[in-house]
């Protein structure tokens, strides 16, 4: 079994993304479950969702402390949230940062900074970067495939939208790729 | 067909297939998206039922009961706080035999507010004459609807059922489902014929003035009908099993029981994370099984007392706690239905107000249980108290 901790601000569509990538997973033949840290939900406030991928089906119902992906939607929660914390090693970390990699990552942990933000502003004219993260999330780690993606995002966004998306998605996935 | 979807929306689509005549009910955290998603079939088109909207959830059962009684099939979900406002009704509803069908999306309950996942609102009205359903996975959310209306409406029974299913750690988690189709559901979920309805033509009470001459009477007859659910339950659940592979006509289900010298018992999703952390202690040598309950109503005493009669030892586990007993409601009936037997039963009280319960957990507790330790509370933060 792999686990993904996504980590954000609430209004970034953490969530969203978590389901969406099991969505996209469940599309490529994986058994994947999605669910929020249940928190009081507040615009601006940390919020974390989790992704499970396994081959057969999963039972396991807590939270996610050891995960072996981590998504940081959000730079500026790294100096408030432990958003590192149990990564196992061999792990990979996608940080949406201007910045270029500047954050200690534990040892065996990939880390793969993307500036996510500016993607989703020149694409889809909003900060909102959970979409874009998914095409890097894609590229970096092979749990989704981008077709599967694509699916994912146009059963749940209007036709305009959905392409939007699937277009800031696509660009972090050949960021990722081309720096891989 | 697999699919794959949130919890909510699972438990709303199953209650659509079920085709309520009329749905009630009012939002709360964690239930929402299920009665959300219940008005937009009936805006839709998608679900031909009078959808009542109402100003709290004593209101909701009450529409659910009127509706209920003038022959519809009818449909509520609620939990925690609105589960309490109800209860009046709750205990009404199943006194005038009513088979309403409501999912309680599992929350503790106030004071202090929390919105997270306990058992303790449902636990608390297990002697309103409910059967009461717990689910262990979305699967089991879905299909538990299926059959609550089946038995629930059954002439033998004429009580109603609350599907329970954890709030958030099911309510709002996405994964693959079989979705039965309608017609499939049709062919097993005939349409409501009620025993009795009120007819203007025809006219009869429901809830009506008992003496003490005749509401003995009435609730021998209601413990009755709780006692022969566990039959019914037993057809019904085995029919499902024949028409689409997933049977339920067990009330208890074990996991590694024919060798187990520890036991767990435990309800609902925490079921899961029960057995695999029961893999790796298999792995390492340890004899450990889990017995589920489904049905907490009726209570499954026989069935516990014969699949535990060859065990060493039982660790109870309870997202409730009856304050000033002797621990949460499972372990209390679970050592009733021990009575007479040698065998130790232990109650964990743990994951209340939506304490997240893991694997190591389990492993500690199964420890605790091995040295004769139990009957507490689990995972206090000793610096706190």
């Amino acid at each position: 079994m792999r686990e993904l901790r996504i980590h954000g601000r609430g209004g970034q569509g953490s969530v969203t993304a978590a389901e969406l990538i099991a969505v996209a997973a469940f599309e490529g033949g994986v058994f994947a479950q999605a669910f929020p840290a249940f928190g009081v939900e507040r615009r601006g406030a940390p919020v974390q969702a989790f992704v499970r991928f396994d081959d057969k089906k999963i039972r396991k119902r807590s939270q996610v402390y050891e995960p072996d992906y981590i998504i940081v939607q959000d730079s500026t929660l790294i100096k408030d949230v432990n958003v590192f914390m149990g990564v196992k090693k061999g792990g990979i970390v996608i940080v949406n940062t201007e910045k270029k990699p500047e954050y200690q990552v534990p040892e065996g942990v990939k880390l793969i900074t993307i500036d996510a933000t500016s993607i989703a502003l020149r694409v889809l004219g909003l900060p909102i970067t959970n979409t874009t993260l998914m095409g890097a999330f894609a590229a970096a780690t092979g749990e989704i495939q981008f077709a599967a993606l694509e699916k994912a995002l146009s059963h749940r966004f209007n036709k305009e939208l959905a392409a939007k998306n699937i277009e800031a998605a696509r660009v972090a996935f050949d960021f990722v790729r081309g720096a891989a | 067909m697999m699919e794959i979807t949130e919890g909510s929306h699972a438990v709303a689509e199953a209650v659509r297939l079920c085709r309520p005549q009329v749905v009630s009910a009012y939002p709360i955290t964690p239930q929402t998206h299920i009665v959300e998603a219940l008005a937009d079939f009936v805006a839709n088109g998608k679900l031909d039922a009078e959808y009542i909207t109402v100003e709290n959830e004593l209101s909701a059962l009450s529409a659910c009961v009127g509706a209920s009684a003038a022959g519809s099939r009818t449909y509520s979900a609620t939990t925690s706080q609105g589960l309490l406002l109800m209860t009046e009704v709750v205990f009404n509803a199943a006194g005038m035999r009513l088979p309403i069908v409501m999912s309680i999306a599992n929350r503790a309950v106030g004071a202090p507010l929390s919105i997270w996942n306990d058992m303790q609102d449902s636990i608390s009205l297990r002697d309103a004459g409910w059967l009461q359903f717990y689910a262990e996975d979305n699967q089991e959310a879905t299909d538990l609807h299926f059959l609550a209306y089946k038995v629930a409406e059954s002439k033998e029974i004429q009580l109603p059922v609350f599907v329970c299913f954890d709030g958030f750690i099911l309510s709002h988690t996405y994964e693959p489902i079989d979705m039965l189709l309608q017609e499939q559901v049709d062919q097993y979920l005939p349409k409501f014929d009620p025993a009795e309805k009120l007819d203007a033509k025809d006219p009869i009470s429901f809830g009506m003035y008992a003496t003490p001459e005749y509401y003995l009477e009435f609730r021998y007859e209601m413990d009755q009908a709780q006692k022969r659910a566990k039959d019914v339950i037993a057809k019904a659940g085995k029919e499902f099993g024949t028409m689409f592979g997933r049977d339920y006509s067990a009330l208890t289900v074990g996991y590694l029981l024919d060798d187990a010298e520890t036991v767990i018992v435990a309800m609902g999703s925490v079921c899961g994370t029960v057995k695999d952390a029961i893999d790796e202690m298999r792995a390492a040598g340890k004899k450990v099984g889990l017995l589920k309950i489904r049905v907490f109503r009726p209570f499954p005493s026989e069935e516990i007392a014969k699949a535990l009669s060859k065990v060493k030892r039982v660790a109870v586990l309870d997202k409730n706690i009856s304050l000033g007993a002797k621990g949460g409601a499972t372990a209390i009936e679970v050592r009733d239905a021990m009575y007479g037997s040698m065998i130790p039963v232990k109650g964990y009280v743990l994951g209340l107000g939506g304490r997240d319960i893991r694997k190591k957990d389990i492993k500690e507790i199964v420890s605790l249980c091995e040295n004769g330790i139990g009957d507490q509370f689990y995972g206090l933060r000793k610096e706190l108290i």
